[in-house]
């Protein structure tokens, strides 16, 4: 009767475990450090453009919807807030993690999924490496150091992005605009706006590797993980921070 | 030096699958297999396309676990054996993959590099690696590809540069998943010599799957001479190389919907009026050319 429930528990279980391998082994040899190094540059590095343009824009954007709304109550001088606030609790960590979801769930899913159906995957546990050891755990360690990282970088460009905006069409000072970006982040915004990024960090790199990694069918299949990997880590991305404000929010 | 036969017995063998069946879901891979092999045993498995081969090859290595049954590596027990152990014991057991399975991120050095440098047990010192490898791909002949990738190769090298990795570390057992699957018939045969080459230079016991009936004519019937650096007919019957291992012991195994329909050597497999066998083996079969 519940059978349609079947194949989603069976693999959420196997997430589970796979997720559970991964955290075990960063305490056990071997370690494979350079493999953590390529996958931060990769990962971290390799996402920096796109990052950067993106929360630049972001921040752009924000303050110029907001600095009419503002305006309505003679508080246009409140903008730098607005951006601050925004970015760092909520927009900086989901758009950063959204295209990362994006460039390396995918480009984790289609390398392991490559692996996996040309043989890679086996051929590695017959000669003695624990597939886990040597790629789930470096993505996924490389993805945990870099998303907040990211994320701090987004968050500073977005409020910069703003900061454009409101000196040169609103006509705040410097001063004005920085300081009240600055002093409304209190500790809170700051612990949310990086254990957000560390928590997709490890859903985006887990996903991606569990789709990888479980790709069967052929090329058709690397594609077909692919695309699943992007949707299943970008839902979950508004899962967790839906679930992660409200415990915050519910904490204030 | 021991005779294969007297090396097979039940303690001591190399590799012993004992009645292993094997399910996907209601899909039977397996059923009811048993075998074992020892020492410089040659075993050739012939079937069709889904008749279970490679599902066979994995579960001797426990990258696939059976239903039932049990599998023993090296005297030792791997069924129910967690995933790190096995990763220890597998890394003495040397594997061709059937597209050759090389990491197509890697050069063709640390491909054959891979297996020396990740294992945990056994490990040799970094000074050696080198030489070893090099020594690897001269044995198939590929010494000049080094530090080309895999993507770079043609079909018939990246299988010779597969069995190089397989055999740089010097394992007693070798399963090679369908050497020669779609390769040329002078390419197939180039591999089939090196594997043979591989068998009687080091006395490795081989568990071959393949489609083709003439990859195991080849090792029934020819054996590598080190004097002379090339394969040479076998004279005669029973009497083993220098090194023990004896093409004419030469097991052929066929292999049908997961079941094993037949298990013999080369003149009974011959002989058998099956008309599933009789598809492998040409009815004339009887010569060997140097085309073959």
């Amino acid at each position: 009767m519940f059978d349609f429930l079947k194949a989603p528990i069976a693999s959420l279980g196997e997430f589970y475990i796979l997720a559970g391998r991964a955290i075990r082994n960063i305490f056990r040899s071997p370690h494979y450090a350079d493999d953590i190094a390529l996958q931060m540059d990769n990962i971290g590095v390799g996402s920096l453009p796109i990052v950067i343009l993106t929360g630049f824009f972001s921040g752009l954007v924000i303050t110029m919807q907001m600095s009419r709304a503002l305006a309505q109550y003679g508080a246009s001088d409140q903008v730098g807030q607005i951006v601050s606030i925004t970015l760092v609790r909520e927009l900086g960590p989901v758009l950063t993690a959204l295209l990362v979801a994006g460039r390396n769930a995918s480009g984790i899913a289609s390398e392991l999924g490559s692996m996996r159906v040309t043989e890679q995957i086996d051929a590695m546990r017959a000669l003695g490496t624990d597939p886990i050891q040597k790629l789930v755990t470096p993505r996924m360690i490389a993805t945990c150091v870099m998303l907040p990282l990211l994320t701090i970088i987004a968050d500073f460009v977005g409020i910069f992005g703003g900061f454009v905006i409101a000196r040169l069409s609103i006509g705040l000072t410097t001063s004005q605009y920085w300081t009240s970006a600055y002093r409304i982040l209190e500790y809170n915004d700051i612990v949310q706006g990086l254990l957000k990024p560390f928590v997709f960090a490890f859903v985006i790199s887990v996903v991606g590797c569990y789709y990888g990694l479980n790709t069967t069918g052929g090329t058709q299949g690397v594609g077909l993980s692919t695309t699943k990997a992007v949707v299943v880590a970008s839902v979950w991305v508004f899962v967790i921070t839906s679930v992660l404000t409200r415990i915050f929010v519910y904490m204030q | 030096m021991t005779t294969p036969e007297a090396n097979t017995s039940a303690t001591d063998a190399l590799l012993r699958v004992e009645n292993i069946t094997v399910r996907f879901d209601d899909l039977i891979a397996l059923e009811g297999i048993s075998f074992q092999m020892g020492p410089g045993d040659t075993r050739v498995v012939l079937g069709a396309a889904g008749s279970g081969k490679t599902t066979l090859l994995k579960a001797c290595l426990g990258l696939i676990r059976p239903n039932s049954g049990r599998v023993y590596l090296f005297g030792r027990d791997i069924t129910d054996l967690d995933e790190r152990s096995l990763i220890d014991i597998r890394s003495e057991v040397g594997v061709l993959f059937q597209e050759g399975g090389l990491f197509d991120s890697m050069t063709v050095a640390d491909n054959v590099a891979y297996p020396l440098v990740n294992r945990r047990v056994h490990t040799i010192p970094a000074s050696e690696i080198d030489a070893k490898v090099e020594e690897a791909l001269r044995f198939v002949e590929l010494s000049h590809t080094l530090e080309k990738f895999p993507a770079e190769l043609s079909g018939g090298m990246r299988r010779r540069v597969g069995i190089a990795r397989a055999v740089v570390s010097e394992p007693r057992l070798v399963l090679y998943d369908s050497p020669t699957a779609g390769l040329d018939p002078i390419t197939a045969n180039t591999i089939m010599a090196l594997i043979a080459k591989e068998r009687d230079s080091q006395n490795t016991a081989s568990l071959i799957v393949t489609q083709r009936y003439q990859d195991g004519q080849l090792m029934a019937n020819f054996r590598y001479n080190r004097t002379h650096g090339q394969l040479e007919p076998v004279s005669g019957n029973g009497a083993g190389n220098q090194n023990g291992s004896n093409p004419a012991h030469t097991i052929f195994m066929v292999m049908k919907e997961g079941r094993l329909i037949f298990e013999g050597v080369q003149a009974e497999l011959e002989a058998s009026d099956d008309p599933y066998i009789s598809k492998f083996v040409p009815k004339h079969s009887v010569t060997y050319g140097d085309s073959d």
